[in-house]
């Protein structure tokens, strides 16, 4: 049973070149259009069968939110056909529109009744609602001194206080502290199973991979992609990656030596790529798996010595690991121009979940600091995602073996 | 019909919120819902004072001390609710921005919960008004149903004048700045403060005729003062137009209610 079908949907802004052009175009007698369009969302179709789990990726301003908005009601598509069966409870913009000066219990009130539910079931779900949001004497405060992530807990509380047929969340998953968030999905994930349809827009790669069966990726306000989750997200990653890259070579144009890629240039990183335990390209790989890590060297001028280093920094750009072919004693002598080396560095991905870059640098010793032939800055992202491990935080895999031992007392 | 279904589905929200936005206004100061009544009671106290006083400003044909006041009382307190209606109607939109962006509810709740409070603040200081007449023994008696008609028309035209507004307000900044000034003038081309008798020959008809609330406003002074029916007669453009604006605003909204969320 299909409880959203989505066809040929676009939205599309008015946009007046002036603040006059809009009172020229609704006194205007003939009706001229004095506006341009700017669309959106343009173009979009697709179901959802009752208690599927879709999850919606895509940039920031690729037309996520207004695409919910649009299913959710709150905003009406310019053109094409939405429709919905079900209660719809939905979480947008982090919050569901609290009233500052209401305390906590008088805005779940008024939302709740918003949201559909009735004066006397709200009154019966006040005590769990409560619970759930954890905010404790707060509940009776004014909403104004609440904290952004304690407005959010609430708004989460009552959104979804009752099991609606749709639930569509926007980006609330990454709000609040982690033991909200795994709350936040345990709850979810609950939903899901008693049969609630889903809609999620997130950027947490790992959550669309647990909880959704499909997934869509948006870029420019259309349909880039459809498929499992997996699928999407590696086409999601290239992406990005195609982002990063046309940033660095932008920085590089207006200021030619920069420390992104710098260097002499007598070689140059042609290629770089990840490879999973199966040999094929990849940007997303499990805890723990072996990979490879490819990087082809071309030689523009005939050199000395050549070095090969690189460095795995985590997203706050901390050098995870990193070394050299000068410490593992593998120094190219005499490399001629045009000669081309590849490089196949493999090891075990033992890092945590979570995105990571990779830098290499070609020199002729242990440091750049001689001759510096490249270095480059973000030459790749991966991320690490647990699929089979146990739960653990942190940057790095160092799987335990605990063992418990009992002295009665 | 739709429409009132879904006023009738989402009627727990609109009693809540009427409450709620009610004890918002007082709870937070020391003499709540006094206020309410001071306001206008300052305004009554300071026009009795300068026009009654010391202008000797008289009405004709009352002979009374307190018909002056009666006389300002019936304009200025029902003025306010014109107002009140008014000037919160063209903010309806903007001021909730917060939910409309984010739940999808009928949107027709928000005029209905603007005229319920503000019918509630009018008659807290309608019903003192009440009082004084009685203590004062000026009460006119059963001819005081004949403001029921009368506030109906009222209301009817400040929200459809107040909801045309609203929805400009939301494309336009402009015209909520633009209509607080045309509301002082408004005032003071009303027979409020003054009778309709000091008016210039050349300007009384002007204003009786293209001033729909000159006629509300002096219907109301007949029934206090005089204790008499209003002129029914005079009231029928009033209807007319606020029926007008009803229909405006209701057709604005119609044609622009897609655009105003994305405009917020």
């Amino acid at each position: 049973m299909t409880v959203i079908q989505v066809s040929k949907l676009g939205k599309a802004y008015k946009k007046y070149p002036t603040r006059w052009a809009r009172l020229a175009e609704w006194v205007s007698i003939k009706k001229t259009k004095k506006h341009q369009l700017t669309w959106v969302i343009k173009d979009i179709s697709f179901t959802v069968k009752k208690g599927e789990s879709l999850g919606i990726v895509g940039i920031n301003g690729t037309g996520k939110s207004t695409l919910l908005k649009m299913i959710t009601g709150t905003t009406s598509p310019t053109e094409g056909t939405i429709q919905v069966h079900g209660r719809v409870a939905a979480l947008l913009e982090l919050g569901l529109g609290f009233h500052p000066d209401f305390t906590g219990r008088e805005n779940v009130m008024l939302s709740g009744q918003l949201l559909g539910i009735s004066h006397s079931e709200l009154n019966q779900l006040m005590p769990q609602i409560e619970a759930f949001a954890e905010i404790g004497e707060y509940i009776d405060q004014p909403v104004r001194i609440y904290s952004s992530g304690m407005q959010m807990r609430l708004a989460f509380s009552v959104a979804t206080a009752k099991r609606p047929d749709i639930l569509i969340v926007d980006e609330a998953l990454s709000v609040g502290d982690a033991y909200f968030q795994h709350k936040s999905f345990e709850r979810i994930r609950a939903f899901r199973e008693e049969g609630t349809t889903l809609l999620i827009v997130s950027h947490d790669k790992s959550a669309i991979q647990a909880i959704c069966d499909k997934a869509i990726l948006l870029d420019s306000g259309q349909i880039a992609k459809e498929g499992t989750p997996e699928e999407v997200f590696d086409y999601y990653n290239a992406l990005i990656a195609k982002k990063e890259n046309s940033i660095v070579t932008s920085v590089q144009n207006n200021e030619g030596k920069f420390q992104t890629t710098s260097g002499t240039g007598e070689a140059k990183v042609k290629d770089i790529s990840l490879h999973n335990s199966k040999g094929e390209k990849c940007n997303t790989i499990a805890v723990g798996e072996p990979v490879n890590l490819r990087i082809k060297v071309k030689i523009h001028q005939s050199i000395e010595k050549l070095v090969l280093g690189y460095g795995i920094k985590d997203r706050l750009g901390q050098v995870m690991y990193g070394t050299n072919t000068w410490h593992t004693k593998q120094i190219v002598h005499q490399a001629s121009e045009n000669d081309e080396y590849i490089y196949h560095i493999s090891f075990p991905a033992n890092f945590g979940p979570g995105t990571y870059s990779i830098q290499t640098a070609l020199v002729d010793s242990d440091s750049h600091l001689t001759n510096n032939y490249e270095w480059i800055d973000l030459a790749l992202m991966f991320n690490v995602i647990n699929i089979d491990k146990t739960q653990f935080v942190g940057y790095q895999w160092n799987e335990p073996l605990i063992s418990i031992e009992k002295h009665n007392g | 019909m739709k429409h009132i279904q879904s006023l009738w589905q989402y009627k727990e929200f609109i009693i809540a919120s009427v409450k709620r936005e009610f004890q918002l206004n007082y709870q937070s100061s020391l003499l709540g819902a006094l206020w309410t009544v001071l306001n206008p009671l300052s305004m009554i106290i300071i026009y009795t004072v300068i026009f009654s006083q010391i202008m000797r400003a008289k009405l004709p044909e009352t002979d009374s001390i307190y018909a002056y006041s009666v006389y300002l009382c019936a304009g200025i307190i029902t003025w306010a609710l014109f107002t009140e209606i008014v000037t919160r109607g063209q903010n309806i939109f903007i001021s909730n921005a917060n939910i409309l962006k984010k739940i999808n509810f009928p949107r027709i709740a928000l005029p209905v919960i603007l005229t319920i409070n503000a019918s509630l603040n009018f008659a807290i200081i309608f019903s003192l008004f009440l009082c004084f007449m009685i203590i004062t023994s000026q009460f006119p008696g059963m001819v005081i149903l004949a403001v029921i008609p009368v506030l109906i028309i009222q209301i009817l035209f400040a929200i459809g004048l107040g909801l045309t507004l609203g929805v400009l307000n939301v494309f336009f900044r402009d015209v909520g700045q633009f209509f607080n000034i045309v509301l002082q003038f408004w005032f003071w081309l009303t027979p409020i403060v003054y009778p309709v008798s000091i008016l210039p020959e050349i300007i009384k008809p002007l204003i009786l005729t293209w001033n729909p609330m000159a006629a509300i406003i002096a219907a109301y002074q007949t029934i206090f003062v005089y204790g008499t029916m209003p002129d029914w007669n005079s009231l029928i453009i009033p209807s007319l137009v606020a029926l007008t604006f009803c229909m405006i605003a209701m057709s604005l909204y119609a044609k622009h209610a897609h655009e105003i969320v994305d405009e917020l």
